[in-house]
């Protein structure tokens, strides 16, 4: 019988810190939620964090919540109790399967960190639509549930370059937030504070873009799946300390991997890049899928999307309205596609793979003929693979294993 | 001392091909069955099927490369196992001159691969998740119509006046087939209706460069899907001579460039490979 090789990436050290700091960080917001010595914040991920933080917040992010949903699989049995309440199986999965989990009284939380027994409970819910209408209606749906306040910017879409006019509108909205935040949180903000929470997240940001880019290295010592784990504390600990400690922390590790030659898929032979979310519930399958096939998938967009290069502790709520328009997702297909070829370019990359996530349009960048432009400009091939981000329902595992192989297969022959 | 052969097996999801050739590319030998639920037992019949008809025993095989589906499910293969895309793409190089769609309609899935004037893999699609336009489509249809699937390129060849079938999904699809027969239509227009069907979504899939080739079993048996392929994109598809073998070709071929170059022959014209 022809053996099916499992290859796994190598193991960073640094996974053990973090896992302390995630620890550390839900139990911090259990005692802030069940009593009431700090109030709770939920927040979209590039929604104003800064803001929440430098207000004594605890902040909770339930997209992180939800990617947890999706790696540990549960996801797919919740999704349909949101379904049945009339939240569309077409509509985001993130939504679905952390509502469905809310209905069933389900959270992974229970298992990972011992003594949590819910998610955290809100004082308020605070979006921004930057990344997709999905999140808002997320938001209501717990701002109803909860009866606390829903509040948040609407972002501007497709935006080409982001000019005054952009920052002017999103930087006046979430000034309007500041009232009702000081409200609730009983305190008013401090300038000076969200002036060093905003340094920090800028400090935070420019590491996380060195984690990742000592994958232009060849061989990379990382890969796209470490990414997805390690972009944690830059997802839920932006604008702290802790964040950029750990950074720090896992920039020398893998830089030491670079001086040492040391690749994180053994005999690295084609650098693939990633564009569209993950498919959580298949980061191992697909990781060991591509490391047999000495592929490394050492770049992509999501993972870079926690870098926000505007951030500016001298000009704090203007650069943060700048940072969140300049987010990829935000921005118009001429923009996607000069960010994407720079991107191929930067980390030399032999084939660029789309993941058409069937409930993430925002995030599926493969419906408007870019990959084909993308290949024409550039020669580097693509490949689209339908799935989704965290409904496994629309994931075929055998025509993803069928089609991945068939281009690494095509891309060793185009040698 | 017997003809050395190598060995190509395409373990697919509804049937398994299996192909024998000599050094000079030549199909000696070639076999298929339904695949069933023992994709191994099926492939053992299937080889020892082609090796009679080549008239080989096994131990004339110098390298064996399975593909399709149930490729890692089969035991007596000497090579890593290739991708049909690999294969059919092998096969495309060896059989064509020039770029070349290959248009091909499996079991379960559909691909269309564009190879390019020298014979490389430009780029390749798969149908999504979805089966509407595989061989798998049309076999829940010839059940819901009470029709044998070889009876099926008959009665469409009989159609006067088509059914246009407008839906996306199989399961529509058969929603609108009950609908047709209700209101009296009849099964040839029908038949015809449902392998529009399956050509509109195939053609649909990528653009065609080169000359445009269909293979697969779906085609095999019914060359008719063929000719209505080419009416539709306005300039003939050619149906090679055995279009379900292609995949399990590109494997033997594939195969053969395993093998120790010093027992095969070199500089054989692209295109003499009979299959």
């Amino acid at each position: 019988m022809a053996e099916e090789k499992k290859t796994t990436r190598k193991k960073i050290q640094a996974a053990d810190k973090m896992n302390k700091i995630m620890a550390d960080y839900f139990h911090g917001l259990n005692e802030a939620a069940t009593t009431g010595k700090r109030k709770v914040a939920w927040c979209t991920s590039v929604g104003p964090a800064e803001l929440l933080r430098a207000m004594d917040f605890d902040v909770y992010f339930p997209e992180n919540h939800s990617a947890m949903l999706g790696a540990t699989r549960m996801s797919t049995d919740l999704i349909p109790a949101a379904n049945a309440i009339g939240y569309s199986p077409d509509i985001c999965s993130y939504l679905t399967a952390d509502i469905g989990a809310y209905l069933k009284g389900i959270t992974p939380l229970v298992k990972a960190y011992p003594g949590i027994l819910s998610v955290p409970k809100p004082d308020v819910l605070v979006y921004n639509t930057n990344q997709c209408r999905d999140v808002q209606d997320w938001f209501a749906w717990y701002s109803k549930k909860f009866d606390v306040p829903s509040i948040g910017v609407t972002s501007p879409k497709n935006v080409d370059d982001v000019t005054d006019a952009h920052i002017d509108d999103v930087a006046l909205q979430i000034q309007a937030l500041i009232p009702t935040l000081e409200g609730i949180a009983g305190v008013k903000l401090d300038m000076d504070r969200l002036r060093e929470t905003v340094s920090l997240s800028r400090e935070c940001t420019e590491l996380w873009k060195r984690v990742l880019e000592t994958a232009m290295a060849s061989p990379a010592p990382l890969t796209f799946y470490d990414g997805t784990i390690h972009m944690a504390p830059a997802v839920v600990l932006r604008g702290t300390q802790t964040a950029i400690d750990y950074y720090e922390l896992l920039l020398a590790e893998l830089e030491q991997r670079t001086r040492d030659g040391v690749a994180a898929v053994e005999g690295e032979s084609a650098r693939i890049y990633w564009e569209g979310m993950p498919v959580w519930g298949r980061l191992r399958q697909h990781s060991e899928l591509f490391a047999g096939l000495k592929a490394a998938v050492l770049a992509s967009t999501y993972c870079s999307s926690w870098i926000f290069p505007s951030f500016d502790g001298n000009d704090p709520i203007r650069s943060m309205a700048k940072a969140y328009l300049e987010l990829f997702i935000v921005r118009s297909e001429r923009y996607k596609e000069r960010y994407i070829k720079e991107m191929l370019e930067k980390f030399r990359i032999d084939g660029i793979i789309y993941h058409d996530a069937k409930t993430c349009p925002y995030n599926s960048n493969s419906r408007y003929g870019l990959p084909g432009r993308v290949e024409a400009d550039t020669g580097v091939p693509s490949l689209v693979l339908s799935g989704d981000l965290n409904d496994l329902r629309c994931v075929s595992d055998e025509q993803t294993k069928t089609n991945v192989e068939a281009f690494i297969e095509q891309i060793a022959e185009g040698r | 001392m017997s003809t050395p052969v190598f060995i190509g097996l395409d373990i697919g999801s509804s049937r398994v091909k299996v192909a024998a050739i000599d050094a000079r590319r030549r199909l000696l030998g070639n076999a298929v069955r339904k695949s069933g639920t023992d994709f191994a037992a099926t492939a053992e019949a299937c080889l020892d099927e082609s090796l009679g008809m080549a008239g080989v025993p096994r131990d004339a095989i110098v390298h064996a490369i399975s593909t399709g589906y149930g490729r890692t499910n089969v035991a007596f293969v000497t090579a890593q196992s290739k991708t049909e895309i690999g294969c059919l793409s092998r096969w495309g190089r060896d059989h064509f001159h020039g770029a070349i769609t290959i248009i091909d309609i499996g079991g379960q899935d559909n691909k269309v691969i564009q190879l390019d004037q020298d014979g490389r893999r430009a780029s390749f699609k798969m149908n999504r998740k979805c089966a509407a336009g595989t061989g798998a489509f049309l076999e829940e249809m010839s059940q819901r119509l009470d029709i044998p699937l070889e009876a099926m390129d008959a009665l469409a060849r009989q159609s006067r006046e088509m059914v246009k079938l407008g839906s996306y999904c199989t399961v529509f699809t058969a929603t609108e087939v009950l609908e047709n027969i209700r209101h009296g239509k009849k099964v040839p227009d029908i038949v015809k209706g449902l392998f529009y069907s399956v050509v509109k979504r195939v053609i649909e899939m990528d653009s065609h460069a080169g000359r445009v080739v269909m293979t697969g079993g779906v085609v095999a048996h019914n060359p008719y899907i063929v000719e209505m392929a080419g009416e539709m994109a306005g300039r003939p598809v050619v149906l090679p001579e055995f279009p379900q073998l292609a995949g399990a070709i590109g494997a033997a071929l594939y195969a053969l460039d395993e093998a120790d170059p010093n027992r095969i022959e070199t500089n054989i014209p692209a295109g003499e490979t009979h299959g």
